[in-house]
């Protein structure tokens, strides 16, 4: 028996002494989750030098990995960014906190038109980082037909040269587009017919992919994909033969915005960070390492020309004028599951 | 027999990391609610009704059998290369197996992301056969592409245990059988195969668990296009956050893992009086 003694003995002082070692610093520090590749860090070790807060950053993949982890507890974060739908899911549970504007002047920065979005209609518990469109990017050598609507897509003479987003709502929202539906219906008959256009899409579909499809299309191995515009900005930076539409059915208008989460523990340095965030020539930064758009119109006259005119990156009114915001999909999710396992699982 | 005392740390960490996390997913799989809020549990058979519909049951065919045939080509490839390998002299064979384990230490992510490049439509490969004037080839996103990354893969895991078994056959049995008349065909059949089983059945075990699990080379190499048994799990933790589906299917999968080591080791059995391999 003292021999188990001894070894719960060991793993207890290991335990302590390894927490202890983590209190040993004095200078304070905020936890930020981000999206994987989504920002220039660069622009953290400023953060640290300015504030002198340490920033210990992690990635996460998807809105919905975000959430769990999120969820779970385990870790705090101070400071994360997801997206319209997902921060109107965490406000309606109630997992965020109500920022203090006071500690954030910085706002002022951000264009008129990103408030009072649905997602957050007052604008209490976030701050819009990045922005953009989904769209089709196609490489102009090997498509003659005029490219503006989704139909394309189901053209049976691109066969094996169509590649979709390996992501549910994504699929599912390009399908609803097509056949002139809202892509947030709760009506089980559009998802149904959604359905069925994906089923009878499939053979003509090369690869379901995710960030993968950037070294597809660059690789000039498919002739249509459907992407986020900030991908598509950097696709076309190493590949000019591809070209980025917004299809005239319109598609999905999506925001993913800074936000604290109520548990974070050191809310004042994140509302620091967040107002750095929004500082012109570090939001310039961001925007051009990562080639999305920031909300920020003096930090786009810092871009350099060919990123500061881009239709890719900041199209006008008039083409976005025909989009949608993501909605919370609620208990619908489970909708969306079984219809992508039956897209997906059929010969 | 009472267990050594040095037992205890291992008991320790399969109690923590193996038998409580089996526990959990046991737990999981036959309950349902919200995932994310363990007050909302309650005891259900539902995943399990939901599991068994033709739509779910024909991923699970399709995985059962690709991860069957990779089994046997792996089988097939692997058992003569084991068998060349351990008839090289010692220094030789070192440097053989080490040519087998170098890949390994390279990330298996990484080394399937790679065969994008080679298979691609303008990768590698093409780019010889259209430089030697020949068409193109459809090589990637098909259940073909899977085939070749699970083999791939997994090759290695067969050819190790059955060479690490083929090495200590006692070569005086070998010249005994030669002493008594039997020809080459005969050894083999009659001694060194049969001998050999044990590195059979743990390389059978060892590719067939991990083809039949994986969602990484169905993925990248299927284009997400042919869904496998572990597409759907990671689909259920990662996007829809239904864990107790997800759960109940990591079971229904363990299950036939279960069935498809109690039939190999069957055969192990009759030859080795139990207790050999595995099992």
């Amino acid at each position: 028996m003292k021999k188990i003694k001894s070894i719960v003995l060991f793993v207890l002082v290991a335990v302590i002494a390894s927490m202890l070692a983590g209190c040993g610093e004095s200078k304070p520090s905020i936890n930020v989750f981000n999206w994987g590749d989504y920002i220039d860090e660069g622009v953290l070790k400023e953060f640290e030098k300015e504030y002198g807060v340490k920033v210990n950053y992690s990635m996460y993949a998807t809105n919905e990995d975000l959430y769990v982890k999120l969820k779970q507890g385990g870790e705090s974060f101070d400071v994360i960014f997801p997206s319209d739908y997902m921060i109107e899911r965490m406000v309606r549970e109630g997992m965020l906190a109500k920022l203090d504007k006071d500690n954030i002047p910085n706002l002022k920065n951000i264009d008129k038109s990103f408030f009072g979005l649905d997602y957050d209609p007052d604008d209490e518990y976030s701050v819009p980082y990045m922005w953009g469109t989904v769209g089709i990017i196609y490489n102009k050598t090997m498509v003659d037909d005029v490219v503006d609507s989704w139909d394309i897509l189901w053209e049976e003479k691109y066969k094996d040269q169509i590649i979709m987003l390996n992501s549910q709502r994504d699929t599912i929202a390009v399908a609803l587009l097509k056949l002139g539906y809202s892509m947030n219906t709760r009506n089980i008959d559009e998802l149904e017919e959604a359905k069925a256009e994906l089923i009878k899409q499939r053979p003509l579909v090369w690869a379901y992919q995710g960030d993968e499809v950037k070294d597809t299309m660059v690789g000039g191995e498919a002739a249509f994909a459907v992407v986020w515009s900030g991908d598509a900005v950097a696709m076309i930076r190493d590949n000019p033969d591809l070209e980025y539409v917004i299809p005239k059915e319109g598609t999905n208008l999506w925001f993913d915005d800074m936000v604290i989460p109520a548990n974070a523990k050191n809310k004042e340095d994140a509302e620091k960070f967040i107002d750095f965030m929004c500082r012109p020539d570090i939001a310039a930064k961001n925007a051009d390492y990562i080639g999305y758009s920031t909300p920020i119109p003096e930090a786009i006259d810092l871009l350099p020309e060919d990123m500061k005119n881009s239709k890719v990156a900041y199209p006008s009114e008039k083409e976005i004028e025909n989009t949608e915001i993501f909605r919370d999909p609620m208990d619908i999710v489970v909708e969306y599951d079984r219809i992508w396992t039956e897209v997906l699982s059929g010969e | 027999m009472r267990m050594k005392r040095t037992a205890y740390p291992y008991i320790l960490w399969i109690g923590i990391f193996i038998v409580i996390p089996l526990f959990l997913i046991l737990y999981f799989a036959f309950t349902a609610g919200n995932s994310q809020d363990f007050s909302s549990f309650e005891i259900s058979l539902s995943n399990f009704r939901r599991f068994f519909t033709p739509i779910y049951l024909k991923v699970l065919g399709r995985s059962v059998n690709l991860a069957f045939i990779s089994t046997i080509i792996c089988l097939a490839l692997g058992y003569p290369m084991a068998y060349i390998i351990s008839k090289e002299r010692h220094k030789k064979r070192n440097i053989m197996i080490l040519m087998f384990v170098i890949p390994m230490w390279m990330n298996f992510l990484l080394r399937t992301y790679a065969w994008l490049t080679l298979l691609g439509r303008n990768g590698f490969i093409n780019f010889i056969i259209t430089k030697i004037g020949l068409k193109p080839l459809d090589l990637i996103f098909n259940d073909k592409a899977v085939l070749l990354g699970m083999v791939y893969n997994f090759l290695p895991f067969m050819v190790l245990p059955i060479y690490s078994i083929l090495v200590k056959i006692d070569k005086n049995l070998i010249e005994a059988a030669e002493d008594l008349g039997a020809n080459r065909f005969e050894i083999f059949t009659k001694v060194i195969f049969p001998l050999s089983i044990p590195g059979v059945i743990t390389g059978i075990t060892m590719v067939f668990i991990p083809a039949m699990s994986t969602f990484i080379i169905s993925s990248l190499l299927g284009g997400n296009k042919y869904n496998l048994i572990g597409n759907l799990i990671e689909q259920q933790f990662r996007w829809t956050g239904d864990w107790h589906f997800g759960s109940s299917m990591s079971i229904i999968l363990m299950v036939f893992i279960l069935i498809t080591m109690a039939i190999t080791s069957k055969f192990d059995k009759e030859k080795e009086g139990g207790g050999g391999g595995l099992w």
